[in-house]
């Protein structure tokens, strides 16, 4: 028999038809929209006459733009108010659910998907959103699209792929202390670049991966994208059904059991052929933090910001332009750095866990006086959990603000932005050139360094900070 | 929807030789709050292309009149990052049909392609020339054709073919989008459906 990966089994499971020297015609069991890669879809949908094929298909929520205060009132900002009314009315004219400012399900998109349950194995799920990967720690094939494409889930469930490559990386091993998914993410980048997951879609596999929570896997599939990837899964095991059990849209009683047979069948074959493939050991990862504008130009903590030395020219061009936007020079010690922000939360790293992590940390301690401290969670259910747990309190305590739900400073679209030449650190995904507004200076890093970050004022490596309070002890 | 057809593009170019340029800087998130697409051209390298007073900035390339033309000239891995079509549409509505890079980011190179602005990827070393070229000579034009799938630097004749599916080349020539394909299989994708 074809000895197949888990991304042949779920992919080949959906195509409809195979077009020769062409995409294939591809099935979406979920879509995702939110406000403001789909109105264009709505309209040109209604342009051309057409319905929404399946709306039960299709999950909505507000999440891009909203503010992350006040959100019971108005929305203050025409053009985002404009957004989200228009979001209404097109779910509402098309029958299709949405979890809106205020209720109980909602939040950032792909935090809600899994929250709910919606998100399964084996699926094939997409949103107008390149971070749609991170469903992908489900086992599901899950990617961002354009707004064309949305139209065209809309209007027929399907859009036209060709079938990207394969690539697995595997971790394998034992991560150290203060070292987490996100510093994984963060290290394969480094290592691959910006570009060297392009054409290709990643299976994560090996010890290292195996004994991450969901939350940790989402994390680390959310970022596929950022080395260029549509997407990158993870085959579900135990760890994944023991987080679906009970779930409100997780399959129930014996549909259950069904459900979970099928899942167990999703892993890639023993001798299946990869197109690529990278081994990394967990102990040679540790604390992260980028220092450039794409997620690449990372290092460790410890270390010191590359030099020039050996690049090409047109290659240095890039690199210097890329420092000078950050006020970086190159062989200068990341550590010490002052910060003027810290922000905690986004589709990478805006769960519980996150929040918990954060917590644990700066209980008792106070955030440094030059630090504008954010922290918002990812969804209605995070901040429920956050405020049952005690973890507020603790945070506002040690001088973190905290808002309401949504994308808010992970690409400011909002009110939420790092003022011009200011540093932050921050637990989202991107650092291109203004992402958290104008002229700001993005570092990315894990919730932990952001913490130790926030305690000191300036770059650290959270686990000079552990050793310290251990030795306190 | 539908968009000008794709034949035979003769243009000159306009040079942006900067590496990893994401979609946040072809058009900036803060200008993504439409509900139609209208005016994104006028936000195509919003931050690169002006100040905060708004004023623009003399030193970019679409500022500058000595170069012009209906081909972006990329940088490699152009595109990277976010996968809002907005970035696409920004150069569409801004004149540019064709851009060419050593290399594209994957999203956004199929959203260009499901709207009418055509990725012609060239080798490392054919964009280095076409990056002197349009140096020493910002008038120099290149010929890209579609049917043949070449692009030809017309000072020197050299010329490279590039890769498109026989689909979207037809597509391309014809102005069409994936929606009328798609709705023909409506029968196949319900009864594909029904198995789920």
């Amino acid at each position: 028999m074809e000895k197949k990966t888990l991304f042949d089994k779920i992919w080949d499971a959906h195509v409809i038809k195979s077009i020769p020297d062409g995409p294939d015609v591809f099935f979406i069991d979920k879509h995702f929209i939110h406000e403001v890669t789909s109105p264009v879809a709505f309209l040109n949908l209604e342009k051309r006459g057409n319905k929404v094929m399946f709306p039960e298909r299709t999950v909505a929520t507000p999440d891009h733009n909203v503010p992350t205060v006040d959100q019971d009132k108005t929305i203050k900002d025409q053009l985002s108010r404009m957004q989200v009314e228009k979001l209404r009315e097109n779910c509402k004219r098309h029958g299709i659910d949405l979890h809106d400012l205020g209720t109980d399900h909602h939040g950032i998109v792909h935090v809600i998907g899994p929250e709910l349950g919606i998100t399964q194995p084996g699926m094939t799920i997409v949103c107008g959103d390149s971070h749609t990967s991170t469903h992908g720690a489900f086992g599901t094939i899950a990617f961002g699209i354009g707004t064309s494409e949305v139209e065209m889930v809309f209007a027929t469930q399907c859009i036209m792929q060709a079938k990207p490559k394969k690539m697995r990386i595997t971790v394998d091993g034992t991560l150290g202390r203060g070292v987490s998914s996100k510093d994984i993410i963060l290290y394969i980048i480094s290592q691959i670049s910006a570009s060297g997951g392009t054409g290709y879609f990643i299976e994560y596999a090996g010890s290292a991966i195996r004994s991450l929570s969901m939350e940790a896997r989402m994390t680390i599939c959310n970022m596929s994208i950022e080395m260029g990837a549509r997407g990158g899964l993870i085959a579900p095991d135990e760890t994944t059904f023991n987080y679906l059990e009970g779930k409100d849209l997780a399959p129930k009683g014996e549909a259950w059991d069904q459900a979970v047979a099928y899942w167990k069948t999703l892993k890639t074959d023993e001798g299946a052929q990869f197109d690529l493939e990278y081994h990394y050991n967990a102990e040679d990862i540790e604390p992260m933090i980028t220092y450039g504008t794409n997620p690449g130009m990372g290092v460790k903590v410890k270390d010191s910001i590359p030099t020039t030395d050996g690049m090409k020219e047109n290659v240095k061009k890039s690199y210097i332009k890329s420092l000078d936007y950050m006020g970086f020079k190159p062989g200068e010690p990341m550590k010490g750095k002052k910060i003027d922000y810290v922000f905690v939360g986004s589709c990478t790293n805006g769960r519980i866990e996150d929040l918990r992590t954060v917590a644990e940390f700066v209980k008792g301690k106070k955030k440094a006086d030059n630090i504008t401290a954010w922290i918002v969670p990812g969804s209605r259910e995070v901040e429920k959990k956050a405020m049952e747990e005690g973890l507020v309190q603790i945070l506002e305590e040690a001088g973190f603000k905290l808002r309401q739900p949504g994308c808010s400073a992970c690409l400011a679209m909002n009110d939420d932005k790092i003022p011009s030449g200011k540093y932050a650190v921050s637990t989202s995904n991107r650092n291109f050139e203004g992402r958290q507004g104008p002229g700001s200076r993005t570092l990315l890093a894990s919730p932990l360094t952001v913490a130790a970050v926030a305690i000191t004022g300036e770059i650290t490596d959270p686990r000079d900070l552990i050793e310290e309070l251990a030795l306190e002890k | 929807m539908a968009y000008d057809k794709f034949d035979v593009l003769t243009s000159r170019m306009v040079p942006l030789s900067t590496e990893n340029v994401d979609t946040d800087q072809i058009i900036p998130a803060r200008f993504l709050k439409a509900t139609e697409r209208k005016g994104f051209g006028d936000n195509l390298f919003r931050d690169w292309r002006y100040n905060s007073e708004g004023n623009p900035k003399p030193d970019f390339v679409l500022n500058d009149p000595t170069y012009e033309g209906k081909i972006l000239l990329a940088g490699r891995n152009f595109g990277s990052g976010s996968s809002r079509e907005h970035a696409v549409w920004a150069i569409y509505d801004y004149g540019f049909r064709c851009v060419v890079s050593s290399f594209f980011a994957d999203i956004f190179k199929n959203n260009c392609l499901n709207i009418g602005v055509l990725p012609v990827t060239v080798t490392p070393e054919f964009a280095d020339e076409l990056f002197a070229a349009v140096e020493a000579d910002p008038s120099a034009e290149v010929e890209v054709d579609i049917n043949k799938q070449t692009i030809t630097l017309l000072s020197t004749g050299r010329s490279e073919s590039f890769d498109i599916n026989s689909y979207k080349k037809q597509n391309m020539k014809n102005g069409f989008d994936d929606i009328d394909y798609l709705l023909n299989l409506k029968t196949e994708i319900q009864a594909f459906e029904a198995g789920r």
